[in-house]
């Protein structure tokens, strides 16, 4: 393996040690000591089969999940003391986009953890949230209900709020299932234009043949970590097969991606 | 014979608010109360899909009424107050913990916890029969029209009305101070509450937070109205101003205008018909509810009848084939 440049960053310049995290549902565990350790301005995209634990890593990850053992350090101290550094974007499909909040709304939500008990967003705030739409090509629908959005601007809608929480390690949750292509390639120069500025973002994905060119680093999962390191020498066919075990559609699709990368 | 009693201008709109004020006016402002306080809370009970919530607190008081009646051997409020609140409090506490250690969905371990506690309510009433003096129909419907009726509350040589009213109005101001207090809590883990938690906004204590006041609404209101009917005050003002606009602030504005309305217009109806009020203000609600639901402009019935009608339909897409 490649000679490990995190030997010498001091624990306050690591984005996120994970060590020897186990995570139970119901006593059935679905994460088994976990050890990763994400360098800087990194960009990692997460691989694995369904049931594999992803989201439930980058959950327990921010410290949302109860946890059977092991702890998660952000810049050095716990993940509860870090909350400002991080921020999340959810699957989109957990919220219910019914709910009566205009676009403005949503994204100011990504000021909340900054402000304190019995504070409103203020203009600072509103000036933020308005950079961050317009980022995402958003800013013209400001004021719409988030209900007359299609999958692709809600997307982008939560990417904003993202950013309005000016943090510097991100997870994010499949922030490109169901979107449009024009919507995936402006979701992909963002991160990387975030990685640039020396963001860490963590991102759960399910597409294997587009991992291999977005993403620097892979960790590839299945309960346990089966791969963890540069994308070039982690997608392999028989790390890819390791980790999606002997589902056949999956393993011929990794037949392909890994003939597209030769 | 009269299906409907005789309408008296005089006496159903001019009565209430002269010569009887003294009477009405508390049982107007009652009802006010109530609706405010229940309509709030209800709003996001609504949000976060618990509507059933509150129905489940407002029938699982009555074994608390019964226990606390048979261990302090009184009806005075106070005791009253204590066993529904804490049958209110075990009750979402159940409802929690079934839900989360028998996996089984929300809305049934709802199920299960109500009409259980009910029913065991209704079995000590029996057992007890000789010894309880409650009245299962007071329970259920309430009689707004006593409310004036008790003895004042003084206090430091004021006279400050009715202690039902005094309690309500607190409960009620305490409510309103909470929701712009917390608004920004409360929006965000109706919403998300991942995300909350990701901020750092405990979304399980604001959960916790909003069950323990709604079962002090709940308890507070229903000796006024009853269980039946503080179920309406919880659902009935929210749904109507989520039909009427798209954002939170205006809504809950509506909210408030939804529960004025029907306590005023609830009132003269109960005159006219001689009912109870309580029920009066819920048609009267419904009513609105109605209303809102034919004209609103953006989507109300009567204006997609109208585009329907007047508009020729337009041409279906052609597939491509």
């Amino acid at each position: 393996m490649m000679a490990n440049p995190l030997e010498s960053l001091a624990d306050e310049q690591v984005p996120l040690e994970v060590h020897d995290l186990t995570v139970a549902y119901q006593k059935r565990p679905v994460l088994w000591g976990i050890d990763v350790k994400v360098p800087p301005g990194q960009l990692v995209g997460i691989l694995g089969p369904n049931g594999a634990g992803k989201s439930t890593l980058i959950k327990a990850a921010m410290g949302l999940l109860p946890v059977s053992g092991g702890w998660v350090k952000v810049f050095g101290r716990p993940v509860k003391e870090q909350l400002k550094r991080i921020g999340y974007v959810p699957q989109r499909e957990s919220v219910d986009w019914d709910f009566p909040v205009s676009v403005m709304d949503v994204v100011l939500m990504g000021r909340y953890g900054r402000l304190g008990l019995f504070r409103r967003p203020g203009a600072a705030d509103r000036d933020i949230a308005r950079a961050c739409l317009e980022k995402v090509k958003m800013l013209p629908f400001a004021d719409r209900q988030i209900a007359n959005l299609s999958g692709g601007q809600q997307q982008r809608v939560f990417l904003a709020r993202a950013l309005a929480q000016e943090s510097d390690v991100y997870f994010m949750d499949e922030p490109f299932a169901g979107v449009d292509a024009a919507t995936e390639s402006a979701i992909i120069e963002l991160l990387h234009e975030l990685r640039n500025r020396g963001k860490t973002i963590l991102v759960v994905h399910h597409d294997l043949p587009t991992a291999r060119n977005y993403f620097d680093m892979l960790l590839l999962l299945n309960m346990r970590v089966v791969a963890f390191g540069k994308t070039e020498e982690v997608f392999t066919y028989d790390l890819l097969q390791k980790t999606y075990g002997g589902r056949l559609t999956i393993l011929s699709e990794v037949a392909e991606a890994v003939r597209q990368k030769s | 014979m009269n299906l409907f009693p005789t309408f008296d201008w005089h006496h159903v709109f001019v009565q209430p608010w002269t010569r009887d004020f003294g009477l009405f006016g508390w049982i107007m402002l009652m009802g006010f109360l109530v609706s405010l306080a229940c309509g709030l809370v209800g709003k996001f009970l609504i949000l976060r899909r618990m509507s059933l919530v509150g129905d489940a607190i407002s029938h699982s008081v009555l074994p608390g009424l019964v226990i606390a009646f048979l261990i302090a051997r009184t009806r005075s409020s106070g005791a009253m107050f204590v066993g529904a609140l804490a049958a209110a409090l075990l009750t979402t506490w159940l409802i929690d913990w079934i839900h989360r250690r028998a996996r089984i969905k929300q809305d049934a371990a709802i199920g299960v916890v109500f009409s259980s506690l009910f029913a065991l309510g209704v079995v000590l009433i029996s057992l007890f029969a000789d010894r309880v003096d409650l009245d299962q129909d007071c329970v259920l419907n309430g009689e707004l029209a006593l409310v004036p009726l008790m003895a004042p509350v003084k206090l430091a040589g004021w006279t400050l009305g009715p202690p039902a009213v005094v309690r309500m109005a607190v409960v009620a101001l305490i409510t309103v101070a909470m929701v712009v207090c917390f608004y920004k809590e409360l929006l965000v883990t109706s919403f998300d509450g991942i995300l909350a938690s990701s901020l750092g906004i405990p979304s399980i204590w604001v959960h916790h937070g909003l069950m323990l006041w709604l079962s002090i609404v709940v308890v507070s209101a229903f000796e006024a109205v009853g269980a039946i009917l503080v179920i309406a005050m919880l659902i009935l003002p929210g749904a109507t101003a989520s039909l009427l606009a798209q954002r939170l602030p205006t809504r809950l504005g509506l909210n408030v205008v939804h529960s004025l309305l029907s306590s005023v217009i609830g009132l003269h109806l109960g005159v006219w018909w001689d009912c109870s009020i309580g029920a009066a203000m819920v048609v009267a609600g419904a009513g609105l509810f109605c209303l809102a639901w034919v004209f609103n402009p953006t989507n109300g019935l009567l204006w997609r009848w109208r585009r329907n009608v007047l508009e020729e339909p337009a041409p279906e897409p052609e597939v491509g084939s």
